[in-house]
């Protein structure tokens, strides 16, 4: 173990010396073909030019060859890929796509990918912007805070244990060790085996991510909020409002552009979510989305690579309006520097 | 806000706020506390009782028997066996006696129990009983079995950490994730900060397409680059005859997944650098290299730390890109894989996986609220200011 901990270092300050030393040396290289000397005016004025013409695409080249290689062609190969058979020799035309809104289990993971993007964006959002508007008035508020937002720090997977810790089920006469169960059991009620009970276990797996969201949200609304200004919560204090109407008719609607990205920016991993369901049913009693059977045609049975691709453009073709919204949004924003 | 806060002082309302946060406070803490505390239990009383009673210690119950008849003594009318139950283990108390299995805790201990045909019996705290009848004990009476419930004092233990480090390969785990992270946080770091420069001072044609392609790339779903990727690092793999799951490639992998958020957030910042500074810099002669690594990189530390944090901390926690292009075996399973593998096959031993998952979340914890004030303003500067 030693020995892998000593050779992960070495291949650490490689890969960090080789990525500086790209940038160095070939700025170097640059200024040395081009060079720019004090007697000839013409030529200095000309390589001066040329520099100023290649040096961007030096500072670049990393990042575009990765944005390339990693972003923009596995788009093209997947489209052209949702149109062949399982291993990508045979053109298949729309078959794929036809299997797809045939199939029980595509239909199934549509379903609940709605339900997903009904639920999860909306209630962090809300209970973002309640807890930033709660918090912000207390003294410990700021304690608060770091406490809901630690599960930010969690992974998927290790939320999706910590959760199914608290859905345990034990059966017979054992004590109950989840603590859901055990208070359902406090207050008279039959203990369950929450995760496998259909439909309702898409909820089950919903608030794991609440939980780990909401403090996104929260860190976000709560630096909106903070922008208001002061004059317009006083004024609405002094004509009488109470704190229900301040917060639905003053906060809310001066916070709605953050808002907006807030809940664009967990619809956006909503859809991309795996870990949770992978790790807490891999799709069994109802709860598959379309990530999760994506990735289980990518592997089931050697892999078809064609419905697998087919899955991933809906996937893709779902993000696209936020995609154009974003683009446009940052171009406004960008106008400008 | 003075006005605004005396508002939400007035009466009711600021303790009903004070009452909701604690709620909120006590629902979003009590799912890690539940794992801290469970993987620091024994794990016998892990699966006896739930973890909210771990400090309130246990109880367990065992059988034990009284004297013979030839050990008792009268007394009076009364004819008495007394002893301790509790022989062999001085220094523990009991709760409660039974001489029922089903009702094993039937009478509390230091009461007196009638248990009809003139039978009593007397079980203390310490464990010494008195058994009593009105007339001498026959040889019917003899051994007769009786329940204790015996308090235990709750235990913790680091046991469970142990064995996971150890046996169930959680360890080689945790340098298999330090291995993929750490250039996975540095590399995209270094690239994206010349790419923004780039994007944000210095003149080319077509800079504005790109910055919109990178903005556009952000919300690319993982998924779609999945397959082409293992296929083309099959194809490469195969053409420079080596493994197709190595570190560089999944290096490259987290690289490339970072890089539009990393470009977005460090071009907000770096285009938002005092002009004077830049422009003062390049009437005096310096390059653009030397702009960068002088007086860019410097300036922009807190918005290359706040990215660091991000990207670590989801190259930290991520699980399908390990999964795809590192492979689930034994020796390659980062952190996250090795959770979900344990779930699978040590699904019932909570001992195992409450330990794990806590070796899991740990280190993002501690980079979490050691750095969560570069954090926050990385999250800031890249959401509001479109709000």
């Amino acid at each position: 173990m030693l020995s892998q901990i000593v050779s992960a270092l070495g291949v650490v300050v490689v890969a960090v010396f080789a990525c500086s030393a790209y940038f160095y040396f070939s700025n170097k290289i640059l200024d040395l073909a081009l060079p720019v000397k004090d007697g000839d005016i013409r030529s200095a004025a000309r390589n001066l030019n040329r520099r100023a013409m290649i040096r961007p695409w030096l500072f670049l080249g990393p990042a575009l060859f990765l944005l390339v290689v990693y972003l923009v062609y596995p788009v093209v190969a997947t489209f052209i890929l949702s149109f062949y058979d399982r291993s990508g020799e045979q053109f298949v035309g729309f078959a794929n796509y036809q299997w797809a809104f045939s199939d029980r289990e595509f239909r199934q993971s549509i379903f609940n990918n709605i339900l997903w993007l009904a639920v999860v964006p909306a209630a962090c959002t809300f209970f973002g912007l309640v807890i930033a508007v709660m918090t912000d008035r207390i003294w410990w508020g700021n304690i608060a805070k770091s406490i809901v937002f630690m599960p930010m720090a969690i992974s998927f997977v290790g939320a999706s244990v910590i959760w199914k810790f608290i859905y345990e089920f034990r059966g017979g006469n054992d004590t109950q060790i989840g603590l859901l169960n055990a208070i359902v059991q406090l207050f008279g009620g039959t203990p369950q085996v929450w995760i496998s009970v259909p439909f309702w276990n898409n909820f089950f797996l919903m608030v794991i991510l609440i939980w780990i969201q909401t403090g996104f949200a929260m860190v976000i609304l709560s630096a909106a909020l903070r922008g208001i200004p002061e004059e317009t919560i006083e004024a609405a204090v002094i004509d009488g409002a109470n704190g229900w109407q301040i917060f639905w008719r003053i906060m809310v609607p001066q916070v709605w552009g953050t808002i907006a990205v807030v809940w664009t920016t967990i619809t956006i991993l909503v859809l991309k979510v795996f870990d949770i369901v992978l790790t807490m049913t891999n799709g069994q009693w109802n709860s598959m989305v379309l990530a999760n059977l994506m990735f289980n045609w990518m592997f089931r049975g050697g892999g078809d690579s064609g419905r697998s691709a087919v899955i991933a453009l809906i996937i893709m073709l779902a993000v696209t309006p936020i995609m154009v919204w974003n683009v446009r949004r940052a171009n406004r924003e960008l106008g400008g520097h | 806000m003075t006005l605004a806060r005396d508002f939400f002082k007035i009466g009711p309302a600021r303790l009903f706020v004070h009452f909701v946060v604690l709620v909120i406070v006590i629902l979003w803490l009590i799912p890690t506390l539940g794992i801290f505390i469970s993987s620091l239990r024994d794990k016998d009383q892990l699966v006896v009782s739930g973890w909210w009673t771990a400090f309130a210690g246990s109880s367990r119950t065992v059988a034990s028997r009284l004297g013979q008849p030839d050990q008792q003594k009268q007394e009076g009318a009364t004819y008495v066996i007394a002893g301790n139950v509790l022989e062999g283990q001085e220094g523990r108390s009991i709760r409660a006696f039974g001489t029922r299995v089903q009702q094993p805790a039937a009478y509390s201990a230091g009461e007196t129990a009638d248990l009809g045909d003139g039978v009593s019996l007397l079980v203390n705290s310490d464990g010494t009983y008195r058994y009593m009848k009105n007339a001498p004990f026959g040889p019917d009476d003899g051994g007769r079995r009786v329940y204790v419930s015996i308090a235990t004092p709750p235990e913790f233990t680091m046991q469970n950490y142990r064995t996971v480090l150890t046996g169930e390969g959680i360890g080689q785990s945790f340098i298999n994730s330090l291995t993929v992270t750490i250039p996975a946080t540095i590399i995209p770091i270094l690239i994206a900060a010349f790419a923004a420069y780039a994007l944000s001072w210095m003149e080319f044609p077509g800079r504005a397409l790109l910055i919109a392609l990178v903005v556009g790339l952000i919300v690319v779903p993982l998924q779609m680059s999945l397959i082409p990727l293992l296929r083309l690092y099959n194809t490469v793999g195969a053409a420079f005859d080596a493994p197709s799951k190595t570190y560089l490639g999944i290096w490259l992998a987290h690289t490339a997944f970072g890089m539009p958020l990393a470009i977005y957030l460090l071009r907000a910042y770096i285009a938002g650098l005092p002009k004077e500074i830049i422009e003062s810099a390049r009437v005096d002669g310096a390059s653009d290299f030397e702009i960068f690594v002088r007086i860019v990189l410097p300036l922009s530390f807190p918005a290359l730390a706040s990215f660091a944090i991000f990207q670590f901390l989801w190259v930290w926690n991520d699980l399908l890109v390990a999964m795809v292009f590192l492979g689930t075996d034994r020796q390659h399973l980062v952190l996250t894989g090795a959770l979900n593998a344990l779930l699978g096959s040590r699904g019932g031993n909570w001992e195992i996986l409450t330990a794990s998952a806590f070796v899991t979340i740990i280190v993002p914890l501690l980079v979490f609220f050691g750095l969560q004030r570069y954090l926050v303003r990385g999250l800031l500067a890249g959401s509001v200011k479109g709000g």
